[in-house]
């Protein structure tokens, strides 16, 4: 409880110095921002104490009994699920997707109706999902062989930057905020366990230099797959 | 009694979130491994905490936050207030407050946010202790700040976000190279993990009231971008904070 209430204390800060010193305007409804903070604390906690008992368990004994059974299909499997199911419900990703539908339109790549904003905006998330799933797919498989993370990383940098030339201006933006976007809180935990699960349980892996590493990927793909998505549109 | 009703509306919704990865972790359980999940009540219990605790942290912030820092972004990037605090001609140098809420904002939002204690704890348990929490969150604070800061000049100044990133992009190529090499995959997934339930709504505010401000600028284009720079800069700061802490140990080792 003390240590939530010491990681909110910048933002307090921060908040009431510019209100009070550069904007010089008195803080508003006390009432509504001290429950709000208390409530912000309390659920910090919770947070915290169900990720040890839950979340992190839970990812790290799955991948404990994927690597024994020894299915690297299932495993496959798992993860695409895993990727694309956390990530097509994204309310940040839903929020982004629609405003990606606005600018499309706007720009004149569809047309200005409701209707084909829509599907341009659910196509989009579709894309970012699929691009999460592959992306742990990938991932997973790189824990499997071993490979430098470094390696995959950078050659996805390259791709990244040719398509940037290639594709269409208006979709630049989204495509490189779209790989921040995708990660959620739930998402995060599950997938560290995942890896650093996987990477335990499989002989000649480090959990450090192994483990880690899925996150990085399901934030560069989304803006490769974006990229391509605005070029083909 | 209000309050009441919104934990209950933010639960439910946050339980139609986290659904969907319930069901696919209960399929494979269930359906592929075929086995029983170990102490399934413990588990339920903490599943239901981290539902619980995330509601009452995204209401807890749409209360008391959101509004206040959404109306501080647009008041602080507002022509008037611009104006007020430049004398004479408005050039980017006019901004500084503006630049000076960036790089607070986040840097005061990233370490709140709990994807990012949920990896710096996991990865303090798995270097045994050798990544320090706080270490890894104050880096990452950092570099979230300092991607803001650049990502909130980029948009005043109007230049194309690719060739900041490319930039960025090469750092990173050239930092990995000298790194040392148990950082590497944990700085490349903060990245990542930076940009969530705090961070985004804000910095959205910013970035949009901004580039709804500045002549020339469309909110639509480039309101977009500054989370990029959140989720590159990081990597760049995580690799620097591992070299300073090697160095350090080196100098400390061979000076002695």
């Amino acid at each position: 409880m003390l240590a939530s209430a010491k990681d909110l204390l910048p933002i307090v800060i921060v908040i009431s110095f510019f209100q009070l010193v550069v904007l010089q305007q008195p803080m508003p409804n006390y009432f509504e921002i001290i429950t709000g903070l208390l409530m912000v604390v309390t659920g910090l906690t919770f947070f915290v104490f169900g990720l040890e008992k839950a979340l992190f368990p839970l990812g790290e004994s799955m991948a404990n009994a994927f690597a024994r059974k020894g299915s690297v299909f299932w495993l496959v499997m798992f993860a695409f699920f895993l990727g694309f199911g956390t990530t097509i419900a994204e309310p940040a990703l839903i929020a982004v997707a629609a405003k990606a539908g606005e600018i499309a339109a706007k720009a004149g790549v569809i047309e200005q109706t409701a209707e084909s904003i829509e599907q341009y905006a659910f196509g989009l998330r579709l894309t970012v999902a699929l691009s999460v799933g592959f992306a742990i797919i990938l991932g997973v498989i790189r824990i499997l062989k071993g490979w430098p993370i470094q390696r995959v990383i950078i050659i996805g940098y390259i791709i990244v930057v040719i398509m940037t030339y290639f594709a269409p201006k208006e979709i630049i933006g989204i495509a490189y905020d779209s790989g921040g976007v995708t990660t959620s809180t739930i998402t995060v935990p599950l997938v560290t366990a995942l890896g650093v699960g996987l990477a335990s349980a499989i002989k000649g892996r480090n959990p450090m230099l192994d483990g880690f590493g899925l996150i990085a990927f399901a934030s560069l793909l989304p803006m490769i797959f974006v990229m391509a998505y605005g070029m083909i549109y | 009694m209000n309050y009441i009703a919104d934990l209950f509306n933010t639960f439910i919704g946050t339980l139609v979130d986290v659904a969907p990865i319930v069901l696919i972790l209960a399929v494979f359980q269930y359906g592929v491994l075929k086995k029983q999940v170990p102490a399934l009540k413990v588990k339920a219990i903490g599943l239901f905490y981290v539902i619980l605790g995330l509601s009452l942290f995204l209401l807890g912030l749409e209360k008391a936050l959101f509004p206040l820092g959404e109306l501080m972004a647009s008041q602080l990037t507002a022509y008037e207030f611009i104006q007020a605090s430049s004398n004479g001609a408005i050039d980017w140098t006019s901004y500084y407050w503006v630049y000076l809420f960036a790089f607070c904002i986040g840097f005061s939002t990233t370490i709140a946010e709990p994807s990012l204690l949920a990896v710096a704890i996991k990865a303090n348990q798995v270097s045994g202790g050798v990544i320090g929490l706080w270490g890894l969150r104050l880096s990452v604070a950092l570099g979230v700040a300092v991607g803001i800061t650049i990502g909130v000049y980029r948009i005043v100044v109007g230049d194309p976000i690719h060739y900041y990133i490319i930039t960025g992009y090469i750092l990173v190529v050239i930092q990995t190279n000298f790194a040392p090499k148990h950082i590497i995959p944990l700085a490349y997934d903060s990245g990542g993990v930076t940009t969530s339930t705090v961070t985004v709504p804000l910095v959205a505010a910013l970035g949009l009231g901004l580039a709804s401000t500045i002549e020339g600028r469309s909110p639509l284009i480039d309101g977009f971008g500054l989370i990029a720079f959140a989720s590159l800069c990081p990597i760049i700061s995580v690799m620097a904070y591992a070299q300073t802490i090697e160095y350090i140990s080196k100098k400390v080792n061979t000076g002695a």
